[in-house]
Order: C-alpha cells, then sequence, then structure tokens
C-alpha cells in the first residue's frame, strides 16, 4: 500500500500515523485486561477462606511436665513445644550469639524461658526434625535433629550444624492465662 | 475454484483417501513425513529411542486416562482410591503398574535419548532449536512426573511434594510466598493434591503438543547421523518407510520386552515401602528419596553445603574471565571498552592462569565454610563467613539444581567444536562418557542418606567431586575442547563410509 492510498494526515511526517497509535493503544488494552484476568485466577491458587479461617489454635500447658515435650497441630504444621529443664534453659542461654549462623539470642525467643514454641519444620526443605518424643535422636546439642539432610538445632531450636539457612520459626503466639497459650495471633500486647 | 485446481499432489488411487486428501491433506503429509521422508542410510539402534519415547508418551497417556476414571484427587480418599484400583477394578492393578513402571521406562527412553544427543553432538548447527525444545520438553516431563508422584498420598509422595516445594522458600524476600501459593495453604493439604492432579492430567497433553513442535523442526533440518556428517545427496539417504518403520518396530519391541518383564515380574523394584504407607504430615519418614530418575539432580542439591563467600565469587568472575577468552580470536579483541592485541600465546597464558586462579578460589571458598565433625571450622580466611547476595547454601543447592537441567539448553553455544559426531573427537568422547558415568555416580550417591559413609569415605565429598564434574563438563570442558582438539579425518559422505565399512567385513 502506497503512503497516498491511506488518509494523510499531519503525524505521518515523522513517519508515525494514526493507526500507528491505534494499534499501541489497543495493545496496552488488551495487555492490561489480560493482567487484571490473570491476578485472580492466580490468587485462587492462594489459601482459600475456610483454611486461612483455622489459622490460630489454643494449647492447654497444664499437662506437660518439666523436661517434656509436645507436639500439637497449627495451621497444618506442627508445632514443638517444650517445657524446657533448667540446664536446657542455662545451656541455651550461654550459646555466644556471635558463633551462630541465624544470630539470635534465647531470651528473644521465648515468652517465659521454661516455654519454647517453635514451628516444627526444618528450615532446609520443611521436614519434621526429631527430638520431641523421648526416643528421638536430639542431635549433639540436645535440640532436635532433622532425618533428612542432617540438621542439628539446640536447646533454644537455633541451627548449630548441617545444611539448614535459619533458627527453627518462633510463630507467633500469647499466653491466654499462665497455663494455655494461643498459636496464630500475637494477642492484645497490654494483656 | 475446484478442488483440483491447485494441484500439486500426487492423487490416490482409493476414492475415498483422495476425497479426503483433497481437502485435507493429511495423507499427502504423512506419505511425505514418514513415507518416502529422506533419512541417512547410517543409523545406529540409538537412533531408536525418540520413536520409543513417544511410545512410552502415548501409553502413559492412555494408562493414566483409564486411572483417572477411578482416581480421586481427594486428601482423605487418595490414598485408598489407589488401593480400590490395585485391589477391586478390573485389570486395575497391571494398568496402574504399567503406569508407574511407564515413567521409569519414559525416563530411561528419554535419557538414551538424550545422551544420543550430546554423544553424536545433534545439538550443533543446524539443529540448535530442536535441541532447546527437547530440553523444555524434558522439563515438562520432570514436572509431570513430580506431580504425579504425589498423588498416590504416600509418605514418601507426600514428603517428596514438601520437599520439592520448600525449595522455592530459598528465594530471597518472596519465597514464603511463592511456596504458599504452590500449596493453597500452609503446608502441603488438600488443595495441593487438587492441583497437582488437575496439572498431571494436563501437562502431557502439552508434552504432545511439544513433541509435535519438536518432530516439525527435526523434519525441517532432517536427523543427524553416527558420523555427524551432512547429508549430501540421495545416496546417502533411504526413504523412512520401510526402512526405518522396520527397524524403529524392532527397537520398540525389544524395549516394550524389558518393560514388561519389570512391570509384570518385577513390579515394585523401583518402590519403597514408605510408598505404602499413607501420607502423614506430622511425622517425616527416616529417609526419603525422590525416584531414581531425579536421584541425579537431588544430588547435586545437597552437594551444596557451602554458599557463596567472596572467595567463590571471585572465582566465579575469574571462571567467566577465562571461558570468555577461550571464545576470543586471536587479533584485536575489545577488552572493557579498550582495543588490544591478543596473540595466541596470550590466549594460552591467560586462559591457564585465570582458569587456574578460579580453581584456586574455588578450593578456598570450599574449604573456608568447611565445618568439621565436631562442628569447628577446618581453616579460618578473612572475609570467609560472609554470604554475598543471600546465596546460602541452600539457595546453592536449588540453582545448581535448576541450573544442571538449564545448562543443557546452552550447550550448542558451550560447544562451538565444527566436528558433530564424538566418534572423531577422541578427547570429547572420553569426556562425555565420563559424563555419562559421573551421572550414574550421581544418582548413586542421591540414592543414599545425607550421612552415608562407604568404604570410609563420606558420600557427601564424592557428590561433590562428581557435581562439580558436571558443571565443569559443561562450562569448561566444551569450550575449551572446541578449542584445542583435533578431530579424527572425516568421510567423504555417509554413503562412502557405509560402502567402506561393508567392504572391511
Amino acid at each position: 500500500m502506497t503512503a497516498a492510498s491511506t488518509p494523510v494526515n499531519e503525524n505521518e511526517k515523522d513517519g508515525t500515523t494514526r493507526r500507528d497509535f491505534l494499534s499501541l493503544t489497543v495493545g496496552a488494552m488488551g495487555g492490561l485486561g489480560a493482567i487484571t484476568f490473570a491476578v485472580p485466577l492466580i490468587d485462587t491458587m492462594n489459601p482459600a477462606a475456610d483454611t486461612l479461617a483455622m489459622s490460630t489454635t489454643e494449647v492447654d500447658l497444664k499437662p506437660v511436665a518439666v523436661g517434656q515435650s509436645i507436639q500439637v497441630k497449627w495451621q497444618g504444621k506442627p508445632v514443638f513445644i517444650r517445657h524446657r529443664t533448667p540446664e536446657e534453659i542455662k545451656a541455651a542461654e550461654d550459646v555466644d550469639v556471635s558463633t551462630l549462623r541465624d544470630k539470635q539470642d534465647d531470651k528473644d525467643r521465648v515468652k517465659k524461658p521454661e516455654w519454647l514454641v517453635l514451628v516444627g519444620i526444618c528450615t532446609h526443605l520443611g521436614c519434621i526434625p526429631g527430638g520431641t518424643k523421648p526416643t528421638d535422636n536430639r542431635g549433639p546439642y540436645g535440640g532436635w535433629f532433622c532425618p533428612c539432610h542432617g540438621s542439628m538445632y539446640d536447646t533454644s531450636g537455633r541451627i548449630r550444624q548441617g545444611p539448614a539457612p535459619k533458627n527453627l520459626a518462633v510463630p507467633d503466639y500469647y499466653f491466654t492465662s499462665d497455663t494455655s497459650i494461643l498459636i496464630g495471633s500475637k494477642g492484645k500486647e497490654k494483656a | 475454484m475446484s478442488l483440483d485446481a491447485k494441484k500439486e499432489r500426487e492423487p490416490f488411487d482409493n476414492k475415498v483417501v483422495d476425497w479426503i486428501d483433497s481437502r485435507l491433506p493429511i495423507f499427502t503429509i504423512m506419505q511425505k513425513e514418514y513415507g518416502v521422508f529422506p533419512t541417512p542410510r547410517n543409523f545406529n539402534y540409538f537412533w531408536n529411542f525418540g520413536a520409543i519415547a513417544t511410545v512410552m508418551l502415548v501409553l502413559m497417556i492412555v494408562t493414566g486416562i483409564v486411572l483417572a476414571m477411578y482416581y480421586t484427587p481427594d486428601a482423605s480418599m487418595a490414598f485408598s482410591s489407589v488401593e480400590h484400583i490395585m485391589r477391586d477394578v478390573n485389570w486395575g492393578w497391571m494398568v496402574r503398574y504399567m503406569h508407574m513402571n511407564g515413567a521409569t521406562f519414559f525416563f530411561v527412553a528419554v535419557y538414551t535419548h538424550i545422551f544420543r544427543g550430546l554423544y553424536y553432538g545433534s545439538y550443533k548447527r543446524p539443529r540448535e532449536l530442536l535441541w532447546i525444545i527437547g530440553v523444555v520438553i524434558f522439563l515438562l516431563m520432570m514436572a509431570t512426573a513430580f506431580m504425579g508422584y504425589t498423588l498416590p498420598w504416600s509418605q514418601m509422595g507426600g514428603w517428596a511434594a514438601t520437599v520439592i516445594t520448600n525449595l522455592f522458600s530459598a528465594i530471597p524476600y518472596v519465597g514464603d510466598k511463592i511456596v504458599a501459593l504452590l500449596w493453597g495453604g500452609f503446608s502441603v493439604d488438600n488443595p495441593t493434591l487438587h492441583r497437582f492432579f488437575a496439572l498431571h492430567y494436563l501437562l502431557p497433553f502439552v508434552i504432545v503438543g511439544v513433541v509435535g513442535i519438536h518432530v516439525w523442526a527435526l523434519h525441517v533440518t532432517g536427523s543427524n547421523n553416527p558420523l555427524g556428517i551432512d547429508v549430501k545427496g540421495p545416496q546417502d539417504t533411504l526413504p523412512f518407510n520401510p526402512y526405518y518403520t522396520a527397524k524403529d518396530t524392532f527397537g520398540i519391541t525389544i524395549f516394550l520386552l524389558a518393560y514388561v518383564v519389570v512391570t509384570f515380574w518385577f513390579p515394585n523394584a523401583f518402590a519403597h515401602p514408605d510408598h505404602f504407607v499413607e501420607f502423614d504430615p506430622m511425622k517425616t519418614p527416616p529417609h526419603i528419596v525422590p525416584e531414581w530418575y531425579f536421584l541425579p539432580f537431588y544430588a547435586i542439591l545437597r552437594s551444596f553445603t557451602f554458599g557463596v563467600n567472596p572467595y567463590v565469587a571471585l572465582s566465579v568472575l575469574l571462571l567467566i574471565g577465562g571461558v570468555w577468552h577461550i571464545y576470543q580470536k586471536p587479533g584485536q579483541i575489545s577488552l572493557f571498552g579498550c582495543t588490544c592485541s591478543l596473540s595466541e600465546g596470550d590466549k594460552v597464558q591467560r586462559v591457564v592462569t585465570l582458569l587456574g586462579l578460579a580453581g584456586i578460589f574455588m578450593l578456598a571458598g570450599y574449604f573456608s565454610q568447611f565445618v568439621k565433625g565436631d562442628g569447628t571450622m577446618l581453616i579460618k580466611l578473612p572475609l570467609a563467613d560472609i554470604i554475598l547476595a543471600q546465596l546460602t547454601p541452600k539457595l546453592c543447592g536449588v540453582l545448581a539444581m535448576f541450573g544442571s537441567v538449564i545448562l543443557l539448553a546452552f550447550v550448542p553455544w558451550l560447544d562451538f567444536h565444527p566436528v558433530r559426531s564424538a566418534r572423531f573427537r577422541p578427547l570429547f568422547r572420553v569426556a562425555v562418557i565420563a559424563l555419562a558415568l559421573d551421572v550414574v555416580l550421581l544418582g548413586y550417591v542421591g540414592s543414599q542418606t545425607a550421612d552415608a559413609i562407604k568404604f570410609g569415605v563420606p558420600l557427601i565429598y564424592v557428590g561433590q567431586v562428581a557435581t562439580g564434574y558436571y558443571f565443569a563438563f559443561f562450562l569448561i570442558i566444551l569450550p575449551l575442547l572446541s578449542w584445542i582438539e583435533k578431530a579424527l579425518p572425516l568421510p567423504q559422505s555417509i554413503n562412502e563410509a557405509v560402502l567402506a565399512e561393508k567392504g572391511a567385513h
């Protein structure tokens, strides 16, 4: 098609036409529409409302004796709760924080020193470390030992050796009374 | 315009066939692409594996559709629905074992096909895109196989899903969000199973489409052959039918015989007791392994006990510099914006220096992060405990695992030697066979526990050396050999070589 057969317009002098403008805007609108449609489609894959609704778990700590550990289910994940002995607390507090891979003080990982609450998922690739049952191998640091790739955690759940990059996570929780906690909520700070 | 007006096709004797073909030239296309299609006359049995892989793909789809009619993708019922197929459904046990072992044999065929491509240089010009499409098929197969592994909702499958999806948590900042998106929850659970089933059903048909493109690209360039030299004329080729339809059928029959023997007599040869225990998200089995065909990649993942500290980073930069110099032709080269002259002697000196230093710094980077059995460091170097760009051991392992597959797509440019076939490249031949053995060794290391020790050697170190060779083969050996290797004399033509070989007997 020659230039003469298309309608003349003033912009044609610099090589652009109304058709170029229309193509660009139509393309941009189409792309915008596709993205707008893709966002909800992708978001359907995120956790659904009923899954989110089950996001807290309340635990009664009364039956857990000193030195004992329990495992509870929170958001489909295991949570370790250990009633630490004074020796375990001392071992956790005496560690020189600067030597740790994921530098964290024990007191920043607990609300009350005798209660250690951790998400029981190895920060390497998501296996569940052993160390909750009395018969489990707790590894050389007296905490938890992951059977999958050999990560070792101490009595504060901090990574000491092995491939895991981070300490076992501390979930949001608060003491609803002296002997019970609610996992999955920070609670009211004034309480 | 009548149908006969644009007549560039041969009419068919059969009236019905001709009626269809004049409206949709499907018979003409089949005749052209699979009937008279000129194919090099010197194929060996390695050239069977494309056809074999296609047969396995069809077999997997057919058995999979039957299984889907009875399978329930719900976390509370998936495990028992598979047992229902095994015990109650007519021939369910057979179809399920065919599907299970079919995956194994599909990967046997595809790995052989990939090795064939590497050994005979089938990825080289003009078949680069054909090769890359093949890598795409391989990636799709891996995704499909992984999701299928999860569906029986066994301890092994569920925990494999947990470990593999957790790989994405290594991505800085957005990793945890991506993992939640993959799971549809806070852990591998019902939504995860549902979507894995949906995708496991979809992806095979995507693979069929990409295989179609792969074959299309193949029929544009024509096949490579064991000599790796181009077809020069009709005397070098045979029509695909009956010569290669017959040869492929024979190869397929032998391959299927082996498949049937395993399916009926050793159906659980590749299974593990934890496949027969229902998934418990609260309890990790003591030893989880992926399917055998992922073991080499799993070993690469686990080999990274070290991250990128300044020494490793420097080593990688030196490596890039060294390899970059291999690609430079002596003469005027442009380096950091300035033009310098590079003689052949300079080039040798620079490549040796840069690669040598890269090796030294890699060792420094590795040993400065080496933790001894008692938890203390082997050697202390300044700055060694600084991990750059969040490239922790975990993220490095994940990147290396995915990278080891993605790397295949770059082989056409990593190997720029003009001769294709390893038959005429004695050094490359040794290196590529060593790579095959290296991958088998990695597979063995991947099948063992992380702390396994054999003959007094912790297998983790064996895996690290094998991982080193894997990457060195692609990143260093291929470019280096392309530069220095002198090929043996090539035959004049396929025809001449075939006749000479026949004459010698």
